[in-house]
């Protein structure tokens, strides 16, 4: 099922990948020849999803998508990430977070909901529909990226909680298990498990998704796996990784940045260019592009990261500048 | 009595090892400061410093100017703790090498990472408490190495003394800079603030020892 937005937007409905597309590519691939050569470049799998058929060998080339959005290659996506748990260096999770066990993977499921209980990951993820939709992911340290996700509206999950009337925020956990994560206890500073929370209405917005793939493919452990939150308009570090629980709350639930930062880092943490942060600028980001000499090129920030015409109504009224 | 080495016509042999022990010095401490930038040249246009090179060459620099500012710190506290005097020779080179990777630091992000778009720095310098230290920094630095000529050290005379403990202040805003700049992991800005500290312990130790030369 594809979501429909019904506003009209300067981001193309179409960066959403249309299932068309999909599944024209999906026959692409399955032609014989596309099977030969996906296996003879040892990626192949029948269902590896729509972009290997643009591009064979994943870090080889940026596929086109069916839009604008012209989609980072796997290896920036995979090799460059913020993951602290496995390393505060860019490089150090993609190196790390192999020791990461995903199989089995429970998510707890608790607060103010009518089906409370811990889930297997396949129960968690069955019932929802798959689907492919490249959205741009904007850094709060003021880089970019254009990522093919592969996942299902959060709001599916939540609708099968049943949050209670008075549930107003649902907040996230990371796994945080010492014997995985190589970060040491006695490096200061970070209180694990890393947490992230939501609005409840940030969290039913079809843009917001719970993610397992990338490029149609298996969600890769620095990334997140084996399931994270996507949330396209905030800043990188709400998309929070690796989820062990989901709790749903009145109150507004206390995130790991903020309470690190509380200066620099807010609840809300929108992409917004015109919110000064003390470390960078906002009103710019660097796209990353290997093809590039210095591995990126500058361009404007957009407000809401360009998806202002279907999320700004969650903050109408609401000083930005304040709630930041 | 023996013969003081530097004076010629000295027993040939024990007169060469200091001045050789100094060669040697200098000898590593070119090749130490020369091999990360060489390093960093060979690999980036190998295309060899991962998806983000001009964060990696701006944080190899930024580190290595702080290693060899405080080792040149470190060079009067290492001869007052072994006696060796002759040490002394090797600081300006080691401080040299910090000015140096500190202009290279800051031109690596003036000019590949802002591509110098000079609006965007002034708001850097102005507005990033983190870059407005690191500037601080090497703005003090700049009459350090100007200074660091015998000419100048005879110039000042007694004054030189004084206008070279600057490095403590550059130095301290070069740490300062890295915590400012780090997000979470405060460890290795941890661990040069307590070198930081410790050299500045063992100066203040000694000027204690030393009894007040003037009243
Ligand atoms: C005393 C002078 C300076 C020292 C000792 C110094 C040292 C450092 C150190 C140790 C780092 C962190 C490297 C890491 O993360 O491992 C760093 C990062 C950085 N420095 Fe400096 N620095 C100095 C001056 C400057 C100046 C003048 C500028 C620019 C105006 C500057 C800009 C930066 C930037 C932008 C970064 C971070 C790059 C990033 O995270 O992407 N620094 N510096």
């Amino acid at each position: 099922m594809i979501i429909r937005i019904r506003k009209n937007s300067d981001i193309p409905s179409s960066e959403i990948t249309p299932e068309s597309a999909y599944i024209d590519r999906r026959k692409f691939l399955g032609a014989s020849a596309g099977i030969g050569a996906a296996a003879f470049l040892g990626v192949g799998s029948p269902d590896m999803g729509p972009f290997h058929a643009a591009s064979p060998i994943p870090g080889s080339g940026r596929p086109r998508g069916p839009q604008d959005l012209e989609p980072n290659t796997w290896e920036e996506i995979t090799s460059y990430n913020n993951f602290y748990e496995f390393g505060t260096g860019k490089e150090d999770p993609s190196k790390q977070a192999h020791a990461l066990v995903t199989k089995p993977w429970t998510i707890r499921v608790d607060g103010l909901c009518n089906n409370p209980g811990d889930y297997a990951l396949e129960d968690f993820i069955t019932p929802s529909t798959i689907e492919d939709r490249v959205y741009r992911f904007r850094c709060v340290e003021a880089w970019s990226m254009v990522i093919p996700w592969r996942g299902f509206p959060l709001a599916d999950v939540i609708n099968r909680a049943e949050p209670n009337t008075s549930a107003r925020y649902v907040a996230f956990e990371t796994l945080w298990d010492p014997e995985q994560m190589p970060e040491r206890l006695w490096r200061p500073r970070i209180g694990w498990p890393y947490r992230e929370g939501l609005r409840l209405d940030e969290a039913l917005h079809p843009l917001t998704l719970m993610v397992n793939g990338l490029y149609g493919k298996e969600l890769p452990n620095q990334n997140g796996a084996p399931l994270r939150l996507i949330v396209p308009w905030k800043y990188g570090f709400k998309s929070i990784k690796s989820i062990v629980r989901m709790t749903f709350t009145e109150d507004e639930p206390p995130t790991t940045w903020a309470t690190q930062t509380p200066g620099e880092y807010g609840f809300y943490s929108n992409v917004n260019p015109d919110v000064r942060h003390p470390r960078w600028s906002q009103s710019r980001e660097k796209l990353i592009d290997s093809s590039k000499l210095f591995g990126y090129r500058w361009q404007e920030t957009q407000f809401l990261n360009g998806y202002a015409d279907e999320v700004a109504h969650l903050y109408e009224g609401m000083d930005l500048k304040e709630f930041f | 009595m023996k013969p003081d080495p530097d004076v010629p016509g000295a027993r040939p042999r024990r007169a060469a090892n200091p001045r050789r022990q100094i060669l040697l010095l200098k000898t590593a401490i070119w090749a130490i400061g020369l091999a990360p930038i060489l390093w960093l040249a060979v690999n980036f246009f190998q295309r060899n410093l991962g998806i983000n090179p001009v964060e990696k060459i701006i944080h190899i620099q930024g580190r290595w100017t702080l290693v060899f500012l405080l080792a040149a710190m470190a060079v009067t506290p290492i001869r007052r703790l072994t006696g060796w005097n002759r040490i002394i020779q090797v600081r300006r080179l080691i401080g040299l090498f910090a000015f140096a990777y500190a202009c290279i630091h800051f031109l690596a992000y003036a000019g590949m990472d802002q591509l110098f778009a000079l609006s965007y720095i002034l708001e850097d310098v102005r507005d990033r408490r983190y870059i407005t230290a690191g500037f601080a920094g090497l703005v003090l630095m700049i009459p350090l190495a100007v200074t660091s000529t015998r000419g100048w050290i005879r110039r000042l005379g007694k004054r030189w003394q004084r206008l070279h403990r600057l490095a403590y202040v550059a130095a301290g805003l070069g740490v300062l800079h890295y915590f400012w700049k780090v997000k979470g992991d405060t460890f290795w800005p941890l661990v040069a603030a307590l070198t930081l500290a410790g050299l500045f312990a063992v100066r203040v130790a000694y000027r204690k020892k030393r009894p007040p030369r003037k009243k």
